[in-house]
Order: structure tokens, then C-alpha cells, then sequence
């Protein structure tokens, strides 16, 4: 049984897991998907591609940002049947671009940059943070907790 | 003048009469002549004490004398004093080009009395009171007074340094970062500078209190390198060099960069002109300018007035050298006190600690509070923190106001106020943070009286084209009221934010930022918002199981530090954990729950203690800013008896 107690202005409550378990009757305000103040994903509301999500870690701002940049774009807009398939050229300038940092870009990454490729935020997150650390994703938002998923109403 | 003046007033009614009284007596002239000196200065005022006529033109004479004699003195005064202006204000530029640039890697504890070396300069370095703006040499005199070397550059070679910046950046730590790479996302080619006068590369500070002490590399210190509790290593640097372009070819560059300009302070700022001055004389203008200079550790009085033998076994902790200058006093020392029992304190107690079990090094936590985070947990909360740190390893002494600080026999002796006296080696003072606004003056910025640190808007825009972010930045947060924050993952939201606002999108601070802490490997918590121990609060508690550690935290979700497991939390619930909790013991153990912090009966701050991964639900609470009736309902949706 839960019990509750008052410390001057603190309240205390203590609960068991049987008292959590009834849903919680607290209501929360329904969120807009398209609220230019908040924090977008990967793709925005108008179907462009958000190059300053945390998901993309350095990528799109280090020296091979502009090349990366042309690539994803030019993946992300195509409308072939292997999506992609007129991109060859600009994602191997970013290869070649990105050989010639290989601390910044560490060669397993090329892993890692098809697997963008397929623009799903989550698995790209776990694909760059779980496999090199010194990859630049886990730079600065690997210490930082802000997410890049918007807490849409559930 | 006035005098005279006044003393004219009051005889003007008498002379007016007496004028009369002369014009129909001509013999009475010298009367009138007595009379008519003490109102030369103020004639114009009078209706004319007009005596006989010969006395009219001696008057006339006088007069005229006079004035011509003011006018001439007066222009002689001007043209000595600019003629002393010009020539103090050659002497200065060559002295400062005579001196070397100032490389600041001393420790911080000289830091410290280069502050109060600052008054004298101000006053020798201060031009005549023609100079509209106050001496902007005044930042560049404590480098040429203070007591460290004159080394020379750091580079080998004078470099080409860029006059021009489309993007400057002054301040070279984390919300600079942000900014950084936030502007190069946005504005394709962007070509941004960073200036900053330390000598490192952008790096995180949350590891120098915290995980470089649980390194297990005895050259941490050079690497500065940590392993993650999964065994991942990784650098505090946000990026290596080969990330960043030389500054003498950011102009140059094609696709543009990110520039870092070590060890160059900006002592000027011209917001007119959209330029500034480094402490070595370059000018960089620039167009879009972003201010995120921190701040400095605030020093204890007592200690600052104890003398230099006190001062040279203190130390402030911010930086790298911090770090290694402490690693290396741990070694030697048989005992550390840290005054301070906030954020940095606990964890370096923590961190020293932990440390001491090895060597058998005594570490002493004071502070006046009660207990440990005493400002920013519920006292109940803090006094259960305070002996989980005490588990630690640490001797906490509570409500200690230090009186004075001696050094006697070798050893430093702190004497509180109530009597006690603790003999230590060595003091680390964690007693907050004092933000940098040497800028505001030249710039004409205005800084927040209440909370410190430049006053910017919701857009964090001080004026336009300058923006300032992080420590430094007192913003106004729309839902929670106008605020400074001093942690870091606010220095990376609003770096960014900065960032995105300087390449034109004028958005305000809405997502809030977070922060963290850990102390030890037992307890750790995640705040948002406001989380001031003096609001109103209401505790929802579970017991906590072995699972609900920061350790066991990282383990499950696979990555690294703990706040990284952030980033990959996606939309969809983490799994449930398969081994339901215990029953709450009647005993009170504070073993995991989420505190509500109220303002009004809104809920303003939430800290969620050793539940992790449900950050996103606290930031919405906060977001939506409602009055909840039963806080309890809502301490549902973070499923606190799950993993």
C-alpha cells in the first residue's frame, strides 16, 4: 500500500507497482507535429532534410560536409527505381573526401554512411554511436541527452 | 560660478533699486562701482547696474578681459589634455606591442590575484576623460602585470590571421561548439572563427569531474581519453585537430570551416564598427558574432585575503590544467578539502573519494548547507545524498561557514565559525561560477543584475547580429521565466540555438535542456527545468533495485555514457523490465522516483531519480506547463518500478 508523508513544504509519497499500474489519469496536451519551435527529426515537416539534427552528428558540418551534403540530398530526392542509382558519383567524392580524414572518418564508417542511406533516424543512431566512437556522430551528441525524436502524443 | 551667481541673484533686486537711486545721483558712483564687481560674472542677468559712463566702459573693459581670459585658458586646458590623451594612447599601443602575447596556462589560482592586479592597471591605463568609452586596455594591462612568463607564441610563426569573420565565435568551449556546427549545418561554405584563450581545442567538461577519475590509464591526463562503462573509449575533445581549418586559411577556404584561434582573448568589442580587438591588437570584423565566454570559479574571500602560501594550495576547478593539476596533487597529498557542496563539490568529492580507497588519501566535502546539494534537492533528499557520499569515502562536514584559512607546520588550517578546525593539504574551492561579461562594457551590452551573465532575449539576441549562448547567456525562457543556466547540455542547446538564429531562423529557447549527475556508481539522477530546493515538492518513490544504477542504466541500453542513451531513444517505449520490484519497505529508502518541483501548483522542474531513458515525458510535463491535480497520476507515465 502506498503511503504519503509531509516534510514542512516537501511531500512524500511512496508507491508499490500494483498502485502504478491502473493508467494514470493525468492528461497531457495533444502535440503539433509541425511546431516550427520544436526540435525536428531528420526530415522536416515540408519533406526537407534537417541537416542540423543531432542524428547526423558532425556529418553535414565537417570537411566533407559539403560533399556528404550533395550525396544525401541527391539519395534523399531521387525518384529511380533503385533509389539512389544516379548518386554513385556524388557518394564517391564523399568517399574519396572522407579517405582523407580517416581520424574524423574512420573507414568502417563507409559501413555506416549506406546505412544512412536508408534514412531511417533510429537505426542511423545506433549504427553510428554503437559502432566507432571517435566517428564524429558520437562527438557532441553523444554527451548530449537531447533527443531528437519530438515526444508526439501517444 | 554658482555662488557667485546666487550671491548676483539676491543683489539684482538691490542694484535694480540702487541703479535708480544712482541715476538720479550721479556723486554716487562709487557705491555703484562697489557694487557692480560682484555681478561681472552674471551681468548678463542683471538690468544693467549702469553707473556714470566712464564707469560703463571700465566696466565694458573688465568684462571683456575676462572673458577674452576664460576663452584662452580654456583652449590651452583642451589642447594639453588631447596632447596628453594622443601621446598616453601611442605609449600604451607600443607597450602592448612590446609585451609578449600572454599565453594563459598558469593555474588558476594565479588566475585568481590577476583579477585584483586588474584595479591598478585600470587606473595608470586610463586615458584622459576625453576617451567616451572606458579603457579597453584594461583586460590586456593583467596580461602584462600578472606574474607569468612572458613565453612567446605558441605558434611558431606569426600567422596570417583572418581580418574578416563572417562568423565569429568569442569563447572556444561547448556551446561555441554547438554553434558552430549548427551554423555550418545550415549555411553551406560557411566560414566561422572561433576565438578563444584557452589553449585547448572545443572539449566537454562534464568528464573532468567525472569519468577521467575513474579512468583506469595512469596517462589520462595526457590522453585525456575515457573508457565508458561499456568498455568504448573516447576523447573529451569534441572533434580532433584534422576536423578544424587553419585560421590563416579559413578566407581562403573553399567550402568553408570551422577556424580555432587558441590562447587570443577579445578585449574589445565594436559594435558599431562590427568588429573586435584580440588582446594582441588584431582586428577581426565580422557579421554575425556570437559571445560564449563562460565563466570563471568564483574564489572564497578568506582564502583570496589568507596570502600566498594559502593561494599556492588552492585551486578552482574548470579547465583541463584544473584536471591535471589536481590529478597530481591527489597523488601527493595526504588530504584534499573541497569547500563547496553543489554540483562540481559532490562530484569531485565523489570522484577523490573513490580515488582515496587505493592510496589512503583523506578527502574532506564542506559546505554550509545540511547536506549535499542542499539548494537543489528536497532536504530529506539531501540528507540521504549526504550519506551515500559519505559511503564514498568522504569526510562531509555540514554547515561550515570557513572563517579564516592559515598556513601552519606545513599544513593549511581552516577555521570554521562555529570553532571547528580541519588541517588539510590541499583546498579545492567548487563554490560557483562567476559569468563573463568584459565584453559588455565596450560593447555597451546589458548585463542581468539578478542572475549575472548578458541579458539576451527569448532569441538569445543581445543586439542585432550578436548573440550569446550558454553560461554567460541570462535568456528569457518562455515557459519558465527569465534564467541563466549553468550546465551542459543547455550550453549545447543554446549553442545550437544561437547557431540556428545566426543563420536566420528566429526561433526561441523552447526545447529545455537537461542535466545530470552522478555520484558514484550507485546513485545518479536527470533533472529538467527548475530544481531549487526552496520551491515546493512533491516525491514519488519506488524502492530501488540493483537495476536502477547508472551503471546498470548504461549496460542495458548498450552505449556509453549514461546521457547518451538519450540520442537513441526513439518514439517507441523501452521494454519492460521482466523482474517485477519489491514491495516498498516501510523503512525510508529513497531508491528511485521522480520529484516534481512546483511553482504556483505548475509543475516547473523534475528530477528524475535513478529512473533513466524517460526524459522525454519529463521535458513534455514541463512543456505543457498545467496544473495536474494529483502529481501522483502523473508520476504514472514514468513508470518508475520498470527498468
Amino acid at each position: 500500500m502506498s503511503y504519503c508523508k509531509q516534510d514542512g513544504k516537501d511531500r512524500i509519497i511512496f508507491v508499490t507497482k500494483e498502485d502504478h499500474e491502473a493508467p494514470s489519469k493525468a492528461e497531457l496536451i495533444a502535440d503539433d507535429p509541425n511546431d516550427p519551435y520544436e526540435e525536428q527529426g531528420l526530415i522536416l515537416p515540408n519533406g526537407d532534410i534537417n541537416w542540423n539534427c543531432p542524428c547526423l552528428g558532425g556529418m553535414a558540418s565537417g570537411p566533407c560536409g559539403s560533399q556528404f551534403k550533395e550525396a544525401f540530398s541527391c539519395f534523399h530526392y531521387s525518384k529511380e527505381e533503385v533509389k539512389g542509382s544516379e548518386c554513385i558519383d556524388h557518394f564517391s567524392s564523399m568517399q574519396e573526401c572522407m579517405q582523407k580524414y580517416p581520424d574524423l572518418y574512420p573507414q568502417e564508417e563507409e559501413n555506416a554512411s549506406q546505412t544512412e542511406s536508408s534514412s531511417v533516424p533510429g537505426s542511423d543512431n545506433s549504427a553510428m554511436l554503437s559502432e566507432n566512437d571517435s566517428s564524429p556522430s558520437a562527438a557532441l551528441d553523444s554527451v548530449s541527452p537531447t533527443d531528437n525524436q519530438t515526444l508526439s502524443s501517444s | 560660478m554658482l555662488t557667485s551667481r546666487a550671491v548676483c541673484r539676491k543683489l539684482a533686486p538691490l542694484i535694480r533699486t540702487s541703479s535708480t537711486v544712482c541715476r538720479q545721483n550721479v556723486r554716487r558712483a562709487g557705491l555703484n562701482n562697489a557694487r557692480i564687481p560682484a555681478c561681472v560674472p552674471a551681468a548678463h542677468m542683471s538690468t544693467g547696474p549702469l553707473g556714470g559712463g566712464g564707469d560703463n566702459l571700465k566696466y565694458a573693459l573688465l568684462v571683456g578681459a575676462a572673458f577674452v581670459g576664460g576663452i584662452t585658458y580654456a583652449v590651452i586646458t583642451l589642447k594639453g589634455d588631447q596632447r596628453r590623451y594622443e601621446t598616453r594612447l601611442s605609449e600604451i599601443s607600443t607597450r602592448r606591442q612590446r609585451s609578449a602575447t600572454p599565453v594563459q596556462t598558469e593555474p588558476p589560482a594565479v588566475e585568481a590575484t590577476t583579477t585584483e592586479a586588474v584595479s591598478e592597471p585600470k587606473l595608470e591605463a586610463a586615458p584622459s576623460p576625453e576617451e567616451p568609452r572606458p579603457p579597453p586596455e584594461v583586460a590586456a594591462a593583467p596580461s602584462e602585470t600578472s606574474p607569468q612568463p612572458p613565453a612567446a607564441d605558441s605558434t611558431p610563426a606569426p600567422p596570417q590571421l583572418p581580418s574578416h569573420a563572417p562568423y565569429l565565435l568569442i569563447g572556444g568551449g561547448t556551446a561555441s561548439f554547438a554553434a558552430a556546427r549548427s551554423i555550418r549545418a545550415r549555411d553551406p561554405g560557411a566560414k566561422v572563427l572561433i576565438v578563444t584563450d584557452e589553449p585547448d581545442l572545443p572539449y566537454m567538461r562534464p568528464p573532468l569531474s567525472k569519468e577521467l577519475w575513474f579512468s583506469d590509464d595512469p596517462s589520462v591526463t595526457e590522453t585525456l581519453r575515457f573508457k565508458q562503462w561499456n568498455g568504448k573509449e573516447r576523447s573529451i575533445y569534441f572533434q580532433p585537430p584534422s576536423f578544424y581549418i587553419d585560421p590563416e586559411h579559413l578566407t581562403g577556404a573553399e567550402n568553408g570551416g570551422v577556424a580555432v584561434l587558441v590562447n587570443k582573448k577579445v578585449v574589445h568589442m565594436d559594435v558599431r564598427g562590427n568588429k573586435v580587438k584580440l588582446d594582441d591588437g588584431t582586428e577581426i570584423s565580422y557579421e554575425k558574432c556570437l559571445i560564449a565566454t563562460g565563466g570563471v570559479p568564483r574564489n572564497l574571500q578568506v582564502i583570496e585575503r589568507a596570502g600566498e602560501e594559502v593561494m599556492k594550495r588552492t585551486s578552482l576547478f574548470r579547465k583541463i590544467e584544473d584536471f591535471k593539476s589536481l590529478e597530481n596533487v591527489s597523488r601527493k597529498a595526504e588530504s584534499i578539502t573541497i569547500i563547496g557542496g553543489g554540483f562540481l563539490g559532490s562530484e569531485l568529492a565523489c570522484a577523490l573519494g573513490r580515488k582515496a580507497a587505493e592510496s589512503g588519501l583523506e578527502v574532506v566535502q564542506m559546505f554550509p548547507e545540511k547536506g549535499n546539494m542542499g539548494k537543489v534537492l528536497p532536504e530529506y533528499l539531501s540528507n540521504w545524498t549526504t550519506e551515500k557520499v559519505k559511503k564514498e569515502g568522504v569526510k562531509v562536514i555540514t554547515e561550515a561557514l570557513v572563517k579564516s584559512v592559515s598556513y601552519r607546520d606545513d599544513k593549511l588550517e581552516i577555521q570554521l565559525k562555529d570553532g571547528r578546525l580541519v588541517k588539510t593539504d590541499h583546498i579545492v574551492a567548487a563554490v560557483g561560477l562567476e559569468p563573463n561579461v568584459d565584453l559588455a562594457k565596450s560593447a555597451g551590452l546589458e548585463v542581468d543584475s539578478d542572475f549575472g551573465g548578458y541579458r539576451v532575449n527569448a532569441e538569445l539576441q543581445a543586439r542585432s547580429n550578436i548573440w550569446v549562448a550558454g553560461d554567460a547567456a541570462c535568456f528569457y525562457d518562455i515557459r519558465l521565466g527569465r534564467r541563466r543556466v549553468e550546465h551542459h547540455d543547455h550550453a549545447v542547446v543554446s549553442g545550437r540555438l544561437a547557431g540556428e538564429n545566426m543563420t536566420g531562423a528566429s526561433k526561441p529557447y523552447w526545447h529545455q535542456s537537461m542535466f545530470w549527475s552522478d555520484l558514484g556508481p550507485d546513485v545518479g539522477y536527470e533533472a529538467i527545468g527548475i530544481v531549487d530546493s526552496s520551491l515546493p515538492t512533491v516525491g514519488v518513490f519506488a524502492k530501488a533495485t540493483a537495476k536502477d544504477t547508472p551503471k546498470a542504466a548504461t549496460e542495458k541500453s548498450g552505449t556509453g555514457i549514461r546521457s547518451e542513451s538519450e540520442t537513441e531513444d526513439t518514439a517507441a517505449s523501452p521494454v519492460a523490465s521482466a523482474a517485477p520490484a519489491p514491495a516498498v519497505e516501510n523503512k525510508d529508502e529513497y531508491g528511485k522516483g521522480v520529484i516534481f518541483y512546483l511553482r504556483d501548483k505548475v509543475v516547473v522542474g523534475i528530477i528524475l531519480w535513478n529512473v533513466f531513458n524517460r526524459m522525454p515525458i519529463a521535458r513534455k510535463i514541463i512543456k505543457d506547463g498545467e496544473e495536474h491535480a494529483d502529481l501522483n497520476e502523473v508520476a504514472k507515465l514514468f513508470n518508475i518500478h520498470e527498468d
